[in-house]
């Protein structure tokens, strides 16, 4: 579903934030990617997401090459890759509702249609309930999953998501590892990135470590985090 | 085709997956591949979607207009008086060449005769032009009929009555064909030629003055027009630049989820066609109530001219042509604002 072969990437200031990485994600595979802060992870997401170009090297997602994209195609990439925010990127000058709705409006989706779909993702997350109040009222770890409802609305096949448990306490964060987990098994593939070493290893995934932009360990760890 | 490549649906099937899918029943039937199936839209609703946005995006740009009453009606204010200058400048010379209409249309030629020219000759010669093709109407003026005119008008009676002689000379008034300024001066270099006549008086200069006077007066407002027209386009692009500003997060979003340029542009091209309205429209009011302020004093010196002329207003082409010139305007500078401002908002 995505390869890196062999990708560079040099920002303008001359450092190199990865450095050769080659890897291979299945179709319906769930991988965490970890490391420390600046070891990539970010400018790994960023080019999955098509947000940066890499400097050399090549990435396949779906058999598409990211390359040869046209910058009229990116918006039409993006479509098909949920992105979760540490941040959530939520926007409270309008309901949940129409937070989740924005993806399907972007795609041009018939009002019906984005009702249903809509309360079907917003079901999905628990929070079908609270679809009409502005989600600055929300808890942090509601607001998550607000941003979870977003980023699968249009039922993306991949679901891409950058500390996604960053700012949440560890029974939050199991929850929302439980959601990542439940898209994954109706054949989503996941790409969580990290930093929170045991939550990933409880959830006994694949995890990509990175370090200083290198590709240093791609396995399923075991309990006791034989890992850096 | 490489774009489409990653919409194909991944081919998993399994009864969760089915179930989760949450397809109609109707799709069922048709075995449809389930997993993460991605989510495509027909083309009929993306039509009517697009139609949809574009709805709603005007809505919208009236309720954001209508949001911040005191700044947008600031802005649309500008608007109007960069407008409405032109425009009024415009208008007056329009009232100036129906005032002046009555006048223009006809030259005239004054051939003031000798003193001693025979009445005889006179007549032949009267004769002579009205047989000419290029002259419309010939008036004989005796000299006794310009005495007791000019006494008449020029309120002087007792004083030209006191005078031994008659001063004036007889006088034709030609009335010729063609009124064009070549022709004319043909015609009045014919009738100088002739011995009779002592002078030839070609009401000319005025004519051309007063064309050329319209002239300056409508290069005068061509120009001011296209130098507020572009004031009106950067007033447009600063507002619509602020409003960018002010929604950048928004956009950023946007873009993250998939929108397009053209679905982020929208809103602020409908802001700048908005704003442009509203001024238009505003432009108009102004320059209609000029008009009914100046209605009065105007009609009144019309009066005292022994004239029923009354000042045009502002009609509906009027209206039509600012509010859809200003609309244009608007959105020509919420084009180029954002041009200039979206591509630099990009998420990082």
């Amino acid at each position: 579903m995505i390869t890196f072969d062999n990708v560079n990437k040099r920002y303008e200031s001359g450092q190199d934030a990865l450095v050769r990485i080659s890897l291979e994600l299945g179709r319906g595979e769930m991988v965490f990617l970890t490391g420390h802060s600046g070891a990539g992870k970010s400018t790994l997401l960023k080019l999955l997401t098509a947000i940066e170009r890499p400097t050399r090297g090549t990435i396949l997602v779906g058999g598409q090459n990211l390359n040869r994209l046209r910058n009229s195609q990116v918006p039409y990439y993006r479509r098909n890759v949920g992105i979760v925010f540490q941040n959530h990127q939520l926007l409270f000058d309008r309901s949940v509702f129409d937070n989740v709705a924005l993806p399907l409006a972007v795609a041009g989706c018939n009002r019906r249609e984005v009702g249903r779909r809509v309360r079907a993702a917003l079901d999905k997350v628990g929070l079908l309930h609270k679809e009409k109040q502005n989600p600055i009222v929300l808890s942090g770890g509601e607001q998550q999953r607000v941003g979870i409802a977003r980023a699968v609305v249009n039922k993306p096949a991949i679901l891409v998501a950058d500390e996604p448990t960053g700012n949440l306490d560890p029974q939050l964060s199991a929850e929302i590892m439980q959601l990542f987990a439940d898209f994954n098994a109706v054949g989503v593939t996941v790409l969580v990135a990290s930093h929170d070493l045991e939550l990933i290893a409880r959830q006994k995934r694949r995890v990509l470590t990175l370090q200083a932009g290198q590709l240093i360990y791609d396995g399923i760890p075991s309990r006791e985090a034989a890992y850096p | 085709m490489e774009s489409r490549a990653v919409k194909q649906p991944t081919r998993n099937p399994g009864p969760a997956a089915r179930a989760a899918n949450r397809q109609p029943p109707a799709a069922e039937g048709r075995a449809r591949p389930a997993g993460a199936v991605t989510a495509r839209t027909r083309l009929g609703d993306r039509g009517r979607s697009w139609l949809g946005h574009h709805r709603e995006m005007a809505g919208e740009a009236v309720r954001r207009f209508l949001a911040a009453p005191m700044a947008s009606g600031m802005t649309a204010l500008v608007i109007a008086i960069a407008l409405a200058l032109p425009a009024s400048l415009q208008l007056g010379l329009v009232n100036f060449q129906r005032a002046v209409a009555g006048w223009e249309g006809q030259p005239q030629i004054s051939v003031f005769l000798h003193k001693r020219a025979r009445e005889a000759a006179v007549t032949s010669y009267v004769e002579d032009l009205r047989a000419d093709p290029r002259v419309a109407a010939v008036t004989y003026i005796s000299p006794e009929q310009a005495l007791a005119e000019f006494q008449q008008s020029s309120g002087l009676g007792d004083a030209l009555a006191g005078l031994d002689a008659n001063p004036l000379p007889a006088v034709l008034l030609v009335r010729p064909q063609d009124s064009a300024a070549s022709d004319l001066e043909a015609l009045a270099a014919g009738l100088r030629e002739s011995a009779l006549t002592d002078a030839v008086v070609l009401d000319m200069a005025w004519v051309e003055r007063l064309a050329r006077l319209t002239e300056l007066g409508q290069r005068l407002s061509l120009g001011l027009g296209l130098l507020l027209a572009l004031g009106v386009i950067l007033v447009v692009v600063n507002t619509i630049r602020l409003h960018i500003e002010s929604r950048r997060e928004e956009i950023l979003v946007v873009k993250l989820v998939g929108g397009t340029n053209a679905f982020v542009r929208r809103p602020f091209l409908y802001s700048g066609i908005c704003y442009g309205l509203c001024g238009g429209l505003l432009a108009w009011l102004l320059v209609a109530v000029g008009v009914a302020l100046l209605a009065g004093p105007v009609a009144g010196l019309a009066d005292s001219y022994g004239s029923g002329y009354t000042l045009d207003g502002p009609g509906p082409a009027y209206l039509l042509g600012l509010a859809g010139g200003a609309a244009l305007l608007g959105l020509a500078g919420a084009w180029l604002a954002v041009a200039r401002h979206l591509r630099a908002i990009e998420p990082s």
